[in-house]
């Protein structure tokens, strides 16, 4: 049995492995053992991914520049939101001169900062960081993002990453230059103080790369605003090549409630995970070991399961990891055991999510729905789904005075189309995913999100849907999953992978949003059709009094009153 | 401060006249003249309809939706008395509000009635086209399709119906033509321009025939026939007619080509009254030709039943072709199977159909055939030769007249 255990480890002798037919078949012309020994040998992480950098979202230009820039920002904001601090960050990205495609990103933030012993592994190695070990709701999880992005410039360019780093008032600016060394894993790192006038803390990290900057769909601006949507207490200002300033402002200064972290459940533990826990375990009996190397498990419910696995409470976990391992594991599957606390995972939270929308996408209606935590392999999920609907001034406005009017806003609203994040009325629903707050730009297809709205009958709710895709309508569907442990498809994180239980979770979301909308859009059409049934009244009751007139000799007078008369009748008449 | 009102006045008479959807035009030549005054019968329709007029007018006047009661035109809305002998309206109406969603039929048939109007005041008509297409000139008024300004029309109708107003007072005009007639019989009508009689000889059209006007009230008739026969087909009205039928049997032969038209009914209707001879029908032996063709002239239509007290022939008899007629003449080789929707239709008469249900008869002729299930045209007498018909049907079936179905 395996004995390493997660994707990649700090020393991955895995991939070492001697080849499965190293038999020597016919002598003289293939390589012995021996020979073949000669070739095998360590390789770094470092080496693997400068080999695949597609795996971590640095496959083209463009999309370098985009990943950089989000694991900084990423990085900035899980650490200013465990220190509380309301964050502020400044994106900047400078062309270098004399080169179309080589550009420096910039990001700084007024986050803690860093310890500086922590600063050159932080930024030079691969796979070192606080958040693979622990189960808790972040935005980074395995601690290779921005080093693989140090890693990146320093292949395209040759040029060591740029730290400045400020832990409080009181301390010395630090900065920093690191370089990769991609053979060991390791960093080579200069330091000296420095001077940060006005920034009491904070890091900011300066990455050379060769890159492309464009803007549009999957721009960097697009990204920085759908950051914006998701996590309204953020302040961003952003500066691209050409010295453009676009600012996102809080809509909050609330913080994401302080998450909790969690042990892992029991239901969600793998066997070879198991047999890894009860090795590592500090107890000597396997009763306690349960009790606390696992959430949700009590006294009683340690008991049942040692009870229904038939060993010992009083068994040593090393032994049991050993021999009855396959046994506990059955055990515990078995046992009823609570879900896990939901503490660990803090929702934006439906009002935030109205507010975020609000803020960057104009439309007529908003919904949004947070669902309760629920659980995937033992690791608690929560899904939440915010709709908009409807550009505005397409629909029409009844006013308090019962009269139905077009909207006002059509002649307000902005031209500039291509920017705006809502799409027309005969395109598909926009998606904007999120995990753990973060967007989630490319492999839409690919990712439970979209699988769970095309699978969703929206025609239910009024909207068109061709059979097997998405909804056709002008319409912003965000979807968020906040988990201790997102199931990504890849080390990109670009998608989420589709476990049955997230999807249902997913369209159950998207089925609460829908309600809602779909009583939305009845009252819209209603309302559509009122007003042109109300045009009908003025279009028909001219020609009633015309008839009258010629039949009875009226007046003008008398025709005009009879018009009017009418009219006001009819009126009336139309209940909303 | 009297000046500034006659000015007042005064542009708005201007308005008024250069207003475009004014009076739509509708008459060219013609007219009414010191000659041809307003009837009586026209001042009643007048009346009736300044009477709806106003009736809507004063609802709205005094701030209520005003409202137009409609008899239900449908074969379910109908009641058949054997003493009366034809289908009279039931009771069942149909209210139409003034409302949003019936505001523009409102407007429509409230133009239609003010068109009538005009017309009648004129001494003018419309055919059914022509008036569908005079609502073209009223903007967002008009009809889409002939088929809206019919059921419009024939609503309107049977609202005056109600006052014993019917659709050719209103001066509407339907399309079809006549029937044609042959045989015994002058027929006296008047020349339109110069109002001078003119007597027309039904015996002398060689191998025409005389066709009936789509208006037929004005005529006379001076007739020794013994009874009028209306057939079904053209083919055999032609064969009786040009071996002379009328003059052998001293008859009238009146061809009503399928269901006879509403000029058709009343012309057999006046004539038999008139002259009090009986009616026979001749026609095919299927469920059509009973329970369509036969029906229709003798009680008149569903649809129309708000003016089967005018346009139908209560005295008219069933001559054949019976189903018992297939067995004895032996023309059992000669018939062809009744499809679906002959055995439908026959049902239908039997189940809905307040004139079978009245009659025990018919109902055990209908069910005969259904049983046999077969039908038998007109012209299967030809089997035993092209003027069996002539030389040995009708004389043997005139003979036994008392036999004929009510």
């Amino acid at each position: 049995m395996s004995q390493q255990l997660g994707l990649f480890s700090d020393e991955p002798n895995q991939r070492a492995k001697k080849p499965m037919a190293a038999k020597k078949t016919r002598a003289g012309r293939g390589n012995t053992a021996e020979q073949m020994a000669k070739k095998q040998r360590e390789i770094s992480v470092s080496e693997f991914f400068t080999k695949n950098r597609h795996l971590l979202g640095f496959d083209s230009p463009r999309k370098a520049l985009l990943t950089a820039i989000k694991e900084a920002v990423d990085n900035s904001l899980d650490a200013c939101e465990e220190a509380r601090v309301v964050p502020e960050i400044l994106v900047q990205i400078n062309q270098l001169k004399g080169a179309d495609d080589t550009f420096t990103v910039i990001v700084e933030d007024n986050g803690p900062g860093i310890v500086k012993a922590q600063v050159p592994l932080i930024f030079g190695k691969l796979l070192y960081g606080s958040k693979f070990h622990r189960l808790r709701q972040s935005r980074g999880q395995q601690g290779i993002g921005i080093s693989a992005a140090g890693m990146y410039g320093q292949l395209t360019t040759g040029n060591a990453v740029r730290v400045k780093s400020r832990t409080s008032r009181r301390s010395i600016p630090h900065k920093f230059s690191i370089h990769l060394d991609t053979n060991k894993n390791k960093p080579i790192c200069t330091d000296s103080a420095c001077d940060w006038d006005g920034k009491k803390h904070g890091t900011r990290v300066e990455i050379d790369m060769e890159g492309e900057f464009r803007r549009g769909q999957r721009s960097i601006e697009e990204f920085l605003k759908l950051v914006a949507v998701a996590n309204p207490h953020v302040t961003i200002k952003f500066i691209d090549p050409d010295q453009n300033v676009i600012d996102y402002i809080a809509a909050t200064k609330q913080l994401p409630r302080e998450t909790d972290e969690i042990k892992p459940h029991p239901h969600g533990v793998e066997l070879g995970i198991l047999i890894k826990m009860l090795q590592d375990s500090s107890e000597k009996w396997i009763k306690l070991a349960l009790q606390r190397d696992f959430s949700r498990v009590g006294p009683k419910v340690a008991a049942d399961i040692c009870k229904l696995a038939k060993i010992s409470d009083k068994g040593h976990p090393k032994r049991i990891a050993k021999e009855e391992a396959s046994r506990l594991k059955k055990a515990i599957d078995a046992t009823k055991i609570k879900a896990p606390s939901s503490s660990c995972i803090a929702p934006i939270g439906e009002g935030l999510i109205l507010s975020g929308l609000k803020k960057e996408v104009e439309a007529d209606f908003y919904v949004a729905s947070t669902r309760s935590p629920v659980v995937y392999r033992g690791h608690p999920f929560l899904v939440e789904v915010g709709i908009a609907y409807g550009r505005p001034g397409d629909s029409m406005v009844l006013l308090d005075s019962g009269k139905i009017v077009e909207s006002e806003d059509k002649k307000k609203r902005k031209r500039n189309v291509a920017e705006e994040l809502m799409g027309f009325a005969d395109e598909p629903a926009r998606i904007i995913r999120y995990a753990n707050r973060v967007p989630l730009l490319y492999q839409g297809s690919a990712c439970a999100i979209t699988k769970a709205i095309t699978q969703t009958a929206w025609k239910n709710y009024g909207l068109s849907q061709p059979r097997g895709s998405l909804p056709v309508g002008p319409m912003v569907v965000l979807v968020h999953i906040a988990s201790v442990w997102v199931p990504f498809t890849s080390e990109s994180k670009e998608a989420i992978a589709s476990y049955p239980e997230i999807i249902k979770e997913l369209k159950l979301g998207l089925q609460d949003c829908g309600r809602k909308l779909g009583i939305y859009i009845r009252k819209r059409k209603k309302l559509a059709g009122e007003h042109k049934k109300r045009e009908y009244i003025t279009m028909y009751i001219p020609h009633i009094g015309e008839a009258l007139r010629d039949i009875l000799s009226l007046t003008d007078k008398q025709v005009n009153i009879t018009v009017k008369k009418l009219t006001t009748v009819l009126e009336k008449s139309r209940k909303l | 401060m009297a000046a500034k009102k006659k000015k007042a006045t005064k542009k708005k008479a201007a308005k008024r006249k250069s207003s475009p959807t004014k009076k739509a035009p509708t008459k060219a030549i013609g007219g009414r003249t010191k000659k041809n005054p307003l009837t009586k019968m026209d001042n009643v329709t007048i009346t009736q309809i300044d009477n709806c007029a106003k009736h809507v007018y004063t609802k709205i006047i005094k701030l209520s939706k005003p409202e137009l009661k409609f008899p239900v035109r449908s074969l379910s809305n109908v009641r058949y008395d054997r003493r009366v002998g034809h289908f009279q309206l039931g009771r069942n109406r149909k209210e139409r509000t003034l409302t949003v969603n019936t505001v523009k039929n409102f407007a429509q048939t409230l133009k239609l009635m003010s068109f009538s109007k005009d017309m009648v005041h004129e001494d003018d008509f419309a055919t059914k086209r022509e008036a569908y297409y005079v609502s073209k000139n009223w903007g967002d008024a008009k009809f889409r399709e002939q088929t809206e300004s019919d059921s419009c029309m024939d609503d309107i109708e049977a609202l005056f119906s109600l006052e014993g107003v019917n659709r050719e007072q209103l001066r509407f005009y339907p399309e079809e033509h006549g029937g044609a007639v042959a045989g015994e019989l002058i027929v006296i009508d008047k020349d339109s321009e110069t109002g001078r009689e003119i007597r027309i000889d039904c015996t002398g059209f060689g191998s025409g025939a005389y066709s009936i006007p789509h208006s037929v009230e004005q005529l006379k008739f001076e007739t020794k026939a013994k009874f009028i026969i209306a057939i079904e087909t053209g083919g055999m009205f032609q064969r009786l007619n040009n071996h002379k039928f009328w003059r052998h049997r001293n008859c009238i032969l009146i061809e009503t080509s399928g269901v006879p038209t509403r000029a058709t009914r009343r012309f057999i209707r006046k004539l038999s009254d008139q002259r009090k001879i009986p009616v026979y029908a001749f026609v095919d032996c299927d469920p059509y030709g009973i329970s369509n063709i036969y029906r229709t002239l003798k009680v008149g239509s569903g649809n129309a039943a708000h003016l089967n007290q005018f346009f139908c022939v209560p005295k008219a008899q069933f001559l054949g072709v019976m189903p018992q007629d297939i067995i004895d003449f032996k023309l059992q080789d000669a018939t062809h199977p009744l499809q679906a929707v002959d055995i439908k239709r026959a049902k239908d008469a039997l189940k809905n159909d307040p004139f079978f249900q009245a009659h025990k008869q018919w109902q055990k002729a209908i069910n005969q055939m259904l049983k046999m299930g077969v039908r038998a045209e007109q012209q299967a007498l030809a089997k035993w030769g092209l003027n069996f018909v002539i030389e040995e049907y009708l004389p043997h079936k005139l003979k036994n007249v008392n036999k004929f179905l009510p």
